[in-house]
């Protein structure tokens, strides 16, 4: 699979048929119980949040929610959060820390909705005080990048002690065509940009921004659902458990740390 | 060439003049006398002088010209007061992206810059703070990690030094060229404010035209106070995305400080004549009583 360039793994990402959000859910977690709404304006379909047992450890979730077809892509808006769905996550975050759950999410949007209703109610407030709480949490966060991951509206899932991503995810400052039509005009040097902009888990692994590689059945995570979250699942326990060993003051301190550090510079993870 | 084109060429030189100030003094160590601007909004020409005499504010129609970062920092510190820190912090071309080495050393070169956010401590009336500024004509004010890293210095020493923090920012957003390393600075520097908004810091961060994308959406929305200059564009995603997004024209004024404060994101409007002293009035309301 290693042989595969950025382009395919962003169209491996983007496949109907690959595992999204629910799927996991499902397999990992057993009495998930959704909890909607950000108590001030509405629910977020795009944003799927509750809470769950973990073998036996209460958590907390959050996800993209994608559709696997037109009509439920229409219905979660293409994974295209809503300030809604930044405030409904901030409103499950904070319950999370009252109640010392984990918390664990999973990451699979195109970015943040650039609609109307979306600026008018304060996209990029509600992204920022969602990444600015993230941040400050006291409780372990686990997140993993299981399909794509475009620009800040996934960054705000994404301020965690674990970064995780599948093998053939993507994480971007921005989706390859608003890349290149950003940069030059032409959004359909998508191909182009996709490869330039070292979007793929290996790329961000070798630079320091994520801290896992989760490995994919061959051929992708499509032709075998079950066994990818399986693989999902072993890794994000691992952390989640390790995590819940920390002390909450060294959690905040390591997970500033973390993102401080991040400048660009190649480097061997030989710490997280 | 009829007048009508040697007035188009004249305000197109002056525009280049504009562009590349810096470059012009330097290696001709004078502007010209005469240097003139048209106003964007109102299509009168103004002198240069008689623009930063009125601190680039239109005279006639009062829109809000763009600044350099030490135009900023001249209007907002007491003369003699701005100790500019990592100032010779440079950018590297961490993802090895085509044309990026080049666009630096222009940008470097037009703007007289070593990156797009200058920052440092200074008096403010009299009172000390720690003032950044953010400056568009370095390929947009876009933050990458260099910027990114300097925004969170700027708020760490502030912490440390228990002085206010003023930020003004005027950005694109995130830098492309920088990738996913960029969208990384948004954490960075949110994490960092947080830290500094617990640890009882004061932070007004004052949005100029453009504040879009990436730093809207970290940093510059967690103010205590959230202040915008008149008619700046504000808003995460571009006015043009939207539009192909939605299928449909933006109404007149959307996205606009004024629609902001309408919505309920800013605190107020300011205009740069009163900027200085509404901050320091801000600045010394918010003292902490011991």
């Amino acid at each position: 699979m290693a042989q595969l360039s950025a382009y395919e793994k962003l169209g491996l990402a983007r496949r109907n048929d690959r595992p999204r959000t629910m799927d996991y859910i499902d397999q990992m977690f057993s009495d998930f119980i959704e909890l909607k709404g950000d108590r001030c304006y509405g629910d977020d379909p795009a944003v799927v949040g509750g809470i769950a047992f973990y073998k036996g450890i209460p958590v907390t979730v959050l996800g993209n929610r994608r559709g696997k077809n037109v009509e439920e892509n229409l219905r979660f808006n293409f994974g295209m959060p809503n300030p809604e769905g930044y405030r409904k996550s901030q409103r499950l975050a904070r319950q999370a820390e009252k109640f010392g759950r984990p918390v664990i999410c999973f990451i699979d949007t195109p970015g943040a909705y650039p609609g109307k209703g979306a600026e008018e109610r304060g996209q990029g407030q509600a992204i920022a005080e969602n990444i600015a709480l993230f941040s400050d949490l006291s409780v372990p966060v686990v997140s993993i990048v299981i399909g794509e991951g475009g620009s800040g509206g996934a960054l705000a899932f994404g301020a965690a002690d674990s970064v995780l991503m599948m093998e053939n995810a993507v994480y971007e400052i921005l989706s390859p065509e608003g890349f290149a039509s950003i940069l030059w005009r032409n959004s359909s040097l998508a191909s182009r940009a996709c490869r330039l902009m070292k979007p793929t888990a290996q790329d961000l692994k070798e630079l320091g921004i994520i801290d896992e590689i989760v490995s994919e059945p061959p051929g992708g995570a499509h032709t075998d659902p079950r066994a990818a979250i399986k693989n999902a699942d072993r890794a994000v326990y691992g952390h989640v458990t390790r995590l819940l060993k920390e002390d909450p003051d060294a959690l905040v301190e390591n997970r500033y740390r973390k993102y401080r550090r991040i400048d660009g510079r190649r480097r061997q993870m030989q710490h997280t | 060439m009829d007048t009508f084109e040697i007035k188009r060429h004249k305000v197109e030189l002056m525009k280049y003049l504009r562009k590349n100030l810096e470059f012009v003094k330097k290696e001709v160590g004078v502007l010209p006398e005469n240097m003139i601007e048209k106003c964007p909004s109102c299509r009168t020409v103004f002198s240069y002088k008689e623009l930063s005499e009125n601190l680039r504010v239109c005279p006639s129609c009062g829109h809000h010209f763009k600044m350099t970062a030490y135009e900023r920092i001249d209007m907002m510190c007491d003369e003699g007061s701005f100790h500019e820190l990592a100032a010779g912090a440079v950018s590297h071309d961490v993802l090895d992206f085509p044309e990026y080495r080049r666009v630096l050393k222009e940008a470097k070169q037009q703007s007289g810059l070593n990156e797009a956010y200058v920052f440092g401590t200074c008096r403010i009336n009299a009172r000390h703070a720690v003032i950044g500024v953010l400056d568009s004509s370095f390929i947009m004010g876009s933050m990458g990690s260099v910027v990114g890293e300097k925004i969170a210095l700027s708020i760490e020493i502030a912490q440390r030094k228990k002085y206010p923090l003023v930020i003004f920012s005027a950005s694109g957003g995130a830098r492309m060229q920088e990738g996913t390393v960029s969208l990384m600075q948004m954490a960075k520097t949110a994490s960092a404010i947080k830290r500094f908004d617990r640890a009882g810091g004061l932070f007004i961060s004052i949005l100029t035209d453009p504040t879009t994308g990436g730093v809207l959406a970290s940093y510059a929305s967690l103010g205590d106070i959230i202040i915008a200059e008149p008619g700046a564009l504000i808003g995460f995603a571009g006015p043009r995305v939207i539009e192909q997004t939605i299928g449909e024209k933006l109404p007149e004024g959307f996205q606009r400080s004024e629609y902001l404060l309408e919505h309920g994101f800013l605190d107020m409007i300011v205009d740069r004549i009163h900027m200085k002293e509404t901050v320091a009035k801000l600045m010394s309301l918010n003292e902490r009583r011991s």
